[in-house]
């Protein structure tokens, strides 16, 4: 069990790690879906590892919110990408000033 | 567990691929691979039903979705050369290993309890399982499920949807435009020259050539230029014209056949 | 007819009013409308005077309430005022003096373009002085004070062009507010202790109170009467008034305004009579003024300068005669009106001579003026006559009333006063000498003429009173008629016959101008102010140091006071609150690197959060 449960923690710290490196937006966004079925293999190991199948549940649920996310995430990096003809997160730093 | 022993390193390579990788199209495929691997991993669990899913949703479609802004993006928006932020490499390593670690040591090691395993559950087929789940405990976050992708499409489309502030121009601007253009920077008004119509190659990835034989870069579509992928056969083509040229002298030349129908 | 006493204020407060807001075509005969206004009251007064002559003593005193002025609890303040026998002297006295001044400024401001304002002004001078004069409450005499304060500041400045005008104006408003706050305080003080601020009410009041509060209040009415009335320590101001027109210096720097501290302590005459200190304080402060200002006289070489400090001479004596008590009121307000007619007189001769000399007022570039402006030198001296005492002039019968009261009162204080006649005779011959008698010492340019006859009569005018103004005396009659007023003063049996008193102040008077003649007949007289001279003429022409005192005294302490507040509000005060401000900027400059704006160093901060919030857990779960 807990061999299973380690693997879903480094493909998470993997993609932890990769968004915090990449700078193509795509690509930090891929890392943030490594992320999410990283969780999505701990769900449905817990669930069996307690023989119900609410924990599989969830992970039909974080796959939807994943695909509405992925769709209106990718519209902003297009949206963004015809403004600013870039995709890199760091040309993105409105935040300062 | 043989499955797991095979998958987990395919899968651990892949994933260090997304982070290592120079293309972003490379990157894609890695992640493709360890969502396959995932799928597969389910189906080893007992999820037989997030096993289908998994490869539809998430290969099927968000994969296909990814590739395709990839390509609406442009394969040459790769990443910027220079790291803008000082030690942001070496720390995101640090932290990320020092999380790792402590994770698999600390959560890892804390799971226990023996595995009940989900032959019970699972026992009306997994689907079966789910459904009555999903449609009986888990009935409202279904619906808000529902309303949440609904709104996620109208997102969608409301920010892809690119205003129009000019009137279309119509031929006649786009035409005096061009003139224009001709006139104060001297681009050349026409039509581009497709690729390879003066070429001695006839492919997209051999530039045009001018009656005098420079060839014109412009004649080749961007994407072959972005990739590296333009052939310049100039000089050999011109020695090869030449040998043509003196075995039409030499009948036992073995290039005659090429040219044969032109005869 | 003599409930009209508001009339008497609103006629010239309307010209002025009518002459401020009137445009350009008034300028043609706005002087005329000024002169009119001041007439008609003068008239008005009059015809009350002579009905109040017709009255009996007893009941001469006649009070008017027009309306409810503040009425705010406790504190009630009505609008009245009062026509009775001091006040109907005073109102003759402004109306007379002033119309005749009026007449004289029609021809000594006629090239100047801002007559009709100038005229303007004058009329609410008027207006405002009568509002003190008549006023029947403190605080409406308050409003008179004030307004005859704004009156003097605004002609001081009349020439506001020349910044010494302009200074001057600002210096005698500033001089005047120490005595006003005197004033007001004395007022609050009436009013917290007897509950009212009527001037009946309160001199009825005043023999009750304790001596503490009679004596506070007449010490700090004292200090108002000090600053209106230019007496030491408050004198610096009025030499420097001299920038305004000459009719202004003749009008309120001599005849009228600067006499309304004389007024002021005659009219409080309860409190005064009920303090002996404040008495005391009233008689030291004009006997040193009395000689300081005779002293000045001497030294200064500008004609209107010596003229002023002659003005503060006098002052001082009616200021001593006031000090004391009973005795000296009626002495006090007959010298203060002889006064008003001689020294009116000779500052309209000094403008006359002025305007013939191309204003210039040094007197060392006069010289030999008399055969040029017979009928200003002849003015002139009989002004002189009356200032010094000479028998029968007015200034005589006034003077040696108040000598010889003094006398009655301590010795050495009437050897002061006597010893101030023998200067006055002396600065004032040497002003007659060096102006209209010596050799001439004008320079070849000048053309000293006569003035005009618009400027010459109230010359003659103002002449004929000087000459017969102590017709007052006649039969003790002004001590009569102010006795309802000012209270009955028991005679004194002095140690010497009254005659022989009168014989040796003329022999003083003789003394002084003959000491002038011979200074200054002995030998020419330099067109230039010579600087080597004795240490009393430097002191004198220095005013005493007076200004150099303030300077030291208050002036600079001040600064440095405010300097140092300056400082202290600068770096202590601000300095504390930027240092916060600037520390609180240097934290957030600091904050600030980590803020670069870019996603991925956020992300970083939280994945090293995340990390660090784990490893806790991982410490207390092991713990």
């Amino acid at each position: 069990m807990n061999e299973y449960i380690s693997l879903s923690l480094i493909l998470f710290t993997i993609g932890a790690v990769g968004v915090l490196v990449r700078r193509n937006a795509i690509i930090v966004f891929m890392c943030i879906e490594l992320m999410l079925n990283a969780t999505n293999l701990a769900f449905v190991s817990f669930s069996r590892q307690h023989g119900n199948l609410d924990g599989q549940v969830a992970a039909f649920f974080v796959m939807v919110v994943a695909a509405a996310e992925v769709v209106v995430g990718l519209s902003i990096i297009v949206s963004i990408y015809r403004a600013r003809r870039t995709t890199s997160v760091d040309d993105a730093n409105l935040l300062k000033s | 567990m043989i499955t797991f022993w095979i998958l987990a390193p395919i899968m651990v390579i892949a994933a260090l691929g997304l982070i290592f990788a120079k293309k972003a199209v490379h990157a894609a495929l890695a992640l493709a691979l360890v969502m396959i691997s995932l799928a597969v991993l389910y189906a080893a669990q007992g999820a037989p039903f997030l096993f289908a899913v998994q490869i539809i949703v998430y290969t099927g479609a968000i994969m296909m979705l990814f590739l395709f802004v990839l390509m609406l993006v442009g394969v040459g928006s790769s990443d910027a050369l220079r790291e803008t932020i000082a030690g942001q490499k070496f720390f995101a390593a640090a932290v990320g290993l020092v999380f790792g670690v402590t994770v698999v040591l600390a959560i890892g090691q804390t799971v226990s309890g023996a595995v009940v395993g989900l032959e019970e559950a699972n026992a009306n087929s997994n689907a079966y399982g789910l459904a009555e789940l999903l449609f009986g405990k888990y009935v409202l976050a279904f619906e808000f499920t529902s309303a949440l992708l609904i709104t996620a499409a109208l997102g969608a489309m409301v920010l892809a949807h690119k205003e129009r502030l000019t009137p279309r121009s119509s031929q006649a601007d786009i035409s005096a435009r061009r003139m224009r253009e001709y006139a104060e920077s001297g681009r050349h008004p026409g039509n581009q020259p497709t690729p390879g119509v003066f070429a001695r190659h006839n492919a997209v990835d051999t530039p045009a050539l001018l009656p005098d034989g420079t060839p014109v870069e412009a004649s080749i579509s961007p994407s072959i230029v972005e990739r590296g992928q333009v052939r310049h056969g100039f000089d050999d083509d011109v020695d090869k014209v030449v040998d043509q040229l003196r075995s039409e002298d030499d009948p036992s030349s073995p290039d005659r056949e090429s040219f044969g129908g032109e005869k | 007819m003599l409930d009209l006493q508001w009339l008497l204020i609103a006629i010239p407060l309307a010209s002025g009013a009518l002459l401020l807001v009137w445009g350009k075509e008034s300028d043609r005969f706005g002087h005329l409308i000024g002169t009119a206004a001041s007439a008609a009251s003068f008239v008005l007064g009059a015809i009350m005077f002579a009905e109040l002559l017709g009255e009996n003593a007893e009941e001469r005193s006649h009070a008017v309430s027009l309306f409810t002025w503040i009425d705010a609890g406790r504190f009630h303040v009505e609008m009245t005022f009062v026509f009775d026998q001091l006040s109907a002297l005073f109102v003759l006295l402004i109306t007379g003096v002033g119309t005749l001044i009026h007449v004289y400024s029609i021809g000594y401001m006629a090239h100047d373009e801002r007559r009709r304002r100038f005229f303007a002004f004058l009329n609410i001078f008027i207006a405002a002085m009568l509002t003190l004069v008549l006023a029947g409450d403190y605080l409406v005499l308050f409003l008179g004070w004030e307004g005859v304060g704004l009156a003097s500041y605004l002609l001081i400045g009349f020439w506001q062009h020349k910044p010494s005008a302009a200074a001057a104006a600002k210096k005698a408003f500033v001089v005047n507010r120490v005595g006003d706050l005197g004033m007001a305080l004395a007022i609050m003080l009436m009013f917290a202790q007897f509950g009212t601020s009527a001037i009946e009410a309160v001199n009825a009041a005043a023999p009750g109170a304790t001596d503490t509060v009679t004596t506070s209040l007449g010490l700090l009415l004292l200090l108002g009467a000090c600053g209106k009335s230019a007496q030491v320590p408050l004198q610096s101001w009025l030499l420097d008034a001299m920038e305004g027109p000459t009719p202004v210096s003749a009008l309120i720097h001599a005849a009228t305004m600067v006499t309304a501290g004389v007024y002021l302590v005659v009219r409080s005459n309860a409190i005064f009579d009920a303090s002996e200190v404040a008495r005391n304080a009233v008689i030291v402060v004009g006997l040193v003024t009395l000689l300081a200002g005779a002293w000045i006289g001497c030294a200064k070489d500008d004609i209107k300068k010596a003229l002023a400090g002659s003005t503060m001479s006098q002052i001082g004596y009616m200021m001593l005669a006031a000090g004391l008590g009973p005795a000296g009121y009626a002495f006090a307000i007959f010298h203060l009106i002889t006064h008003g007619f001689f020294k009116a007189n000779m500052f309209l001769g000094a403008g006359s001579v002025m305007h013939g000399m191309d204003d210039d007022v040094d007197m060392r570039h006069y010289g030999g003026l008399r055969s040029m402006m017979p009928v200003t030198f002849a003015t002139f001296g009989l002004g002189y006559l009356a200032i010094i005492g000479v028998p029968p002039f007015a200034g005589f019968w006034s003077k040696d009333k108040i000598i010889e009261a003094a006398f009655g009162q301590n010795f050495w204080v009437g050897l002061g006063a006597l010893l101030g006649a023998g200067v006055t005779a002396f600065y004032m011959t040497r002003l007659m000498i060096m102006t209209f008698l010596s050799e001439k010492r004008w320079r070849e340019e000048v053309h000293p003429h006569e003035s005009p006859r618009v400027m010459t009569w109230p010359l003659i005018a103002l002449a004929a009173l000087s000459a017969v103004g102590g017709i007052l005396l006649l039969g003790d009659w002004v001590s009569e008629w102010l006795e309802p007023v000012v209270g009955h003063a028991e005679h004194h049996e002095l140690a010497v016959p009254a005659i022989v008193l009168t014989l040796i102040i003329t022999l003083v008077v003789a003394v002084g101008v003959v000491a002038a003649v011979v200074f200054y007949r002995r030998e020419p007289i330099a067109a230039e102010t010579p600087s080597s001279v004795s240490i009393f003429a430097r002191a004198g022409r220095h005013e005493l140091y007076g200004n150099e005192l303030n300077e030291a005294v208050v002036v600079r302490p001040t600064r440095h006071l405010t300097r140092f507040l300056v400082w202290l509000d600068g770096k202590g005060i601000d300095g504390f609150v930027t240092g916060v401000a600037d520390r609180l900027g240097d934290t957030s400059q600091f904050l600030r690197k980590p803020q670069t704006g870019l996603v991925r160093s956020y992300a970083l901060t939280m994945f090293g959060g995340v990390a660090i919030i784990i490893l806790c857990l991982l410490a207390v779960t092991l713990a």
